[in-house]
């Protein structure tokens, strides 16, 4: 094997696949992001080398065992402190953060936060399932309120956070949302995340069939879906509805649900726009939850920021640049010094 | 000038002529106010201490307030500097001159003052609201208290604000520098020289020449008192010290760990990420560590301690060096992830600044009490290589030391200071970089697996080693992880012996360490009644405490642990050749149940914890004690 960079050739999913036998739960939603993922990152010219996989605890956090690239499976909740201190040091590297709703939200919830404000340049892929599969089905902080657990036999009371308004809050400048079963969507999804400069999150509604089989059907089955979810393209309104006559509008600052036709027009609903730079209209969409609205898959938010491992690497170019390399003899002489004789 | 003086000079007598005295050493402190500036003059006069060629030693001792409510006892904030023409280990037992600049610094610090010692009081701040203040209802200059003391009552603020009356300046901005006439007092009273800090005023404050003027004028001023105004019939020559020839600087703790990381890291030719979390006593090498973007050194400021032991890791699996520092409370939150360091094998140094505990305990306080915390304080089997430097200046070998230690033996390394090295400073003879060791990085280029171009993460050289292989080398694909893992191939595994197995490997692999550091030294009989072995900071105590104990004729040997994990390889022989072994420490006795626990010898302990370090004679007096 050559020590120098991969010769150029285009990888196939085939090859990002490691050799450790999949443990995930027959009919886990994992196993389409597993997949997609390898099928989204194939070809994008990144070297197998230069891909680094950190993930926390979970079922999820599993992943980096799977990816036949460089990984760390590390401790609950702390993966985007990790990644960060990687990636500050070796901005070469693509650096993907696996978490779940526990590891990301809960115990993690601070580091996430903090990653995602910095804009460092990760990529944050949170599968959501609204349960603790791996500690066996505890409630989580997405799950919704009344849910019957092992820990919450009389249902949950906590109010769920809802992972893409935290990041919006917290000024993602790449907040996406896909579907574990919507295979095209998904790998679609990862490609844009791959390809963005700074944080990008994206959360994945994924099927925990032991725990909380079924959680996410109102978006996947395919008979009902078409009114549950509204799919976002950048630059056009956002319509759903079987027939496509169904619309969001604004009402003052709210969304509203509106049928087309009886006066209402496409020119009444609001335009998607992943680039604005307020965060507003993201976090909006971010607010619409069924069974109230269709609740919005596909891209929420795409803009460009400096990112943290970028400006801290430039600070230090910068300073090179006008006064040299530091040498440590005139380090150690930098205080008064006198002579002995 | 005017002055109040205890005795002034009758009339038609002539006063005898001022007298010079020369001192082997002397201690001085100065204490006042939080805002009083005496962090500042105590730097100062250290610095032109130092300059002018005598062995120094400090011991800052601050509040943990940023302004606690002024002239309250909880406001004090006191600078010891212990001065010498020979070699000293110690700021100081007791002092021989006492600097007060209002009455709760008097009554905070005037226990520590010699009989007929110097007791120098800034006399205007002794009014009955200053008194109140401090809690005391009758005037400590006037009941006939401070007797037993040399007491000068010198009214410094109105002194001060006469010498600078014709600069324009405000009533607020004139008293800030009366830390600088005070200064000028001290100068004289020691002779030291005036021009290291007459530059050090005109570096700092050129950009603003009215304080500028004011500064040096009332240094000056400060000085022509003591000289002109016969006020001290005498001052005192300290002369310069047999110093081993060479170029000095003066050193912080603090200051040599940052200096250290950035030497080791360009020696061995690594980029340094450095990561941490604000908390005293340790935010100075966050701050000094910032500075030094020209040798490519990366700092973040994480959210929290947990984030930044996390930031250090990653960075190491990129293949930096990651290293974060803390004091207790932060090792406490970053135990799982040093957890996860011991299981990844990944080099990482983290060094704790120890502060009194426990809990948030007393921040500014000095303590040696995390040694068990750093030995035991994670879930499971999770050994970790253990270093302490003994002294400000070895700080710098220490930290170089534990880099060495982290890279060759892929493990983390905890550092323990304390905040007594941290702030205190002594002369450090500054090295040549060509001098300092080498330390050998190597990544592997090429697949170890057996010719199957398999990569196996844990196939461990001699040492027990495993490969750094770091992400960006092709064909070297591989995951690690705080799981249990199979030894060699590194995969996830269960397996009952193997988990033994890797038990008791990780903690050969620590124990190998042991080949690779020096034999513990013995000053002193080879063998005999007594041995006295500490650790950490307290070496200057306990060297200078056995150095007069040797004096007086009493055979006592002494060794200095540097090394606490693992041990020098002679240390259980050296313990058996002693009847008695004393192991002062400032915590309740923890290398004493190490020493006890591992070596089967009845270790007694000497046992301070007060936040201070030992005073010599608490030490001497044990020593004394043990030798009946």
């Amino acid at each position: 094997m050559s020590t120098t960079a991969t010769p150029l050739r285009t990888l196939t999913a085939k090859d990002l696949a490691s050799d450790q036998e999949v443990r995930w739960c027959p009919g886990c939603g994992d196993y389409s992001i597993l997949a997609q993922m390898k099928k989204a990152l194939a070809p994008l010219g990144i070297p197998r080398e230069k891909m680094v996989f950190v993930s926390g605890i979970g079922c999820s956090s599993r992943f980096p065992y799977y990816m036949n690239t460089y990984g760390f499976h590390s401790i609950h909740g702390r993966a985007p402190s990790l990644a960060t201190g990687l990636k500050a040091s070796r901005p070469d590297l693509s650096v993907w953060v696996i978490t779940g709703d526990g590891d990301g939200l809960s115990i993690g919830g601070n580091h996430l936060i903090h990653a995602i404000r910095r804009n460092v340049d990760l990529k944050i892929i949170l599968f959501n399932n609204e349960i603790y599969g791996l500690t066996k089905g505890q409630y989580s902080p997405t799950s919704r309120v009344g849910t019957r657990t092992k820990s919450t036999p009389l249902g949950s009371i906590d109010n769920p956070l809802r992972p893409l308004s935290l990041a919006i809050g917290a000024e993602a400048t790449f907040v996406a949302r896909t579907v574990d079963v919507d295979i095209h969507h998904l790998s679609a999804t990862l490609k844009r995340a791959a390809e963005h400069k700074g944080t990008a999150f994206v959360e994945v509604y994924q099927n925990c069939v032991i725990f909380n089989d079924g959680v996410f059907e109102y978006a996947t089955d395919k008979n009902v879906k078409a009114d549950t979810t509204l799919y976002l393209e950048h630059g056009k309104p956002l319509i759903f509805g079987k027939d496509r006559n169904k619309g969001i509008r604004l009402h003052g600052l709210d969304p509203e649900v509106v049928t087309l036709g009886s006066g209402i027009t496409m020119d009444d609903l609001i335009i998607h726009d992943e680039r604005a730079q307020e965060p507003s209209l993201a976090y909006l969409l971010s607010r619409m939850v069924h069974p109230q609205f269709p609740e919005c898959i596909g891209v929420f938010r795409a803009v460009e920021r400096p990112t943290y491992d970028d400006m801290l690497n430039k600070q230090i170019e910068d300073v090179i640049k006008v006064k040299g390399r530091g040498k440590l003899d005139e380090l150690f002489a930098s205080d008064d010094t006198w002579v002995v004789q | 000038m005017s002055a109040t003086v205890s005795n002034p000079p009758a009339s038609g007598t002539k006063q005898p002529t001022n007298r010079v005295e020369e001192l082997l050493s002397a201690t001085i402190r100065l204490c006042g106010d939080s805002g009083d500036g005496m962090q500042l003059a105590g730097t100062q006069f250290t610095n032109t201490s130092a300059m002018f060629g005598n062995d120094i030693a400090t011991f800052p001792d601050f509040p943990a307030e940023i302004r606690a409510p002024a002239g309250t006892l909880a406001g004090v904030s006191g600078f010891q500097v212990h001065f010498s023409s020979s070699d000293i280990h110690t700021p100081g037992d007791r002092l021989n001159a006492l600097i007060c600049m209002n009455p709760a610094a008097l009554r905070t610090n005037v226990k520590d003052l010699e009989s007929s010692g110097i007791l120098i009081v800034n006399s205007d701040s002794f009014a009955s609201g200053d008194l109140h203040k401090a809690g005391l209802k009758v005037n400590p200059l006037e009941d006939g208290s401070l007797k037993g003391f040399r007491l000068f009552k010198v009214p410094i603020t109105t002194l001060n604000r006469n010498a600078v009356a014709d600069i324009k300046l405000s009533t607020r901005e004139a008293d800030r520098c009366k830390n600088f006439f005070a200064l000028g007092l001290v100068y004289w009273l020691y002779e030291r020289p005036l021009e290291p800090t007459l530059k050090w005023i005109r570096d700092k404050f050129h950009k603003n020449p009215a304080v500028m003027e004011a500064n040096a004028r009332t240094l000056k001023a400060g000085y022509n008192y003591g000289e002109t105004c016969e006020v001290m019939p005498v001052h005192y020559r300290v002369p310069r010290a047999q110093i081993k020839p060479g170029k000095y600087r003066k050193i912080t703790g603090n200051e040599a760990i940052t200096l250290g990381l950035v030497a080791a890291a360009n020696i061995a030719n690594i980029p340094l990420l450095y990561a941490s979390y604000p908390i005293t006593p340790a935010s100075d090498i966050l701050h000094g560590l910032s500075e030094m973007k020209r040798f490519g050194v990366r700092t973040i400021q994480a959210e929290d301690e947990i984030a930044a032991m996390g930031a250090a890791l990653g960075a190491s699996f990129g293949g930096a060096l990651g290293v974060t520092a803390t004091s207790g409370p932060g090792i406490c939150l970053k135990s799982e992830a040093i957890g996860l360091a011991v299981m990844t094998e990944l080099p990482t140094v983290i060094i704790d600044v120890q502060r009194g505990g426990p809990s948030t305990g007393l921040p500014t306080k000095t303590e040696q009490a995390d040694l068990l915390q750093a030995m035991f304080g994670r879930n499971g089997e999770c050994p970790a290589a253990i270093l302490a430097p003994c002294s400000p200046a070895d700080c710098f070998a220490m930290v170089f030391e534990a880099v060495r230690i982290a890279v060759s033996f892929m493990t983390p390394v905890f550092l323990l200071s304390d905040g007594y090295l941290a702030n205190g400073a002594e002369p450090w003879l500054i090295p040549l970089a060509s001098d300092l060791p080498r330390i050998q990085v190597k990544h592997p280029t090429e697949p170890n697996g057996n010719g199957n171009g398999h990569f196996l993460p844990y196939k461990r050289d001699d040492r027990l080693v495993r490969p750094w292989a770091v992400p960006g080398a092709a064909g070297l694909e591989h995951r690690i992880g705080g799981l249990e893992k199979e030894d060699i191939t590194g995969n996830v595994s269960y397996d009952p012996a193997n988990h033994e197995h890797m038990i008791r490997t990780r903690a050969k692999k620590i124990a190998n360490i042991a080949d690779d550091i020096p034999l513990l030294k013995v000053t002193g009989p080879e063998q005999g009644d007594l041995l006295v072995i500490g650790w950490g900071g307290t070496y200057g105590s306990i060297l200078t405490a056995v150095e007069r104990s040797v004096r007086k004729g009493l055979k006592v040997a002494h060794a200095h642990l540097r090394y606490l994990n693992p041990m020098p390889k002679n240390i259980g022989d050296v313990l058996k050749r002693y009847k008695k072994v004393l192991v002062p420490e400032l915590n309740a006795g923890q290398l004493r149940m190490l020493l006890r626990a591992q070596f089967l010898v009845d270790a007694v302990g000497l046992n301070k914890i007060q936040g201070r370090p030992f005073l010599v004679s608490e030490i001497e007096s044990k020593i004394h004690e043990m030798l009946g």
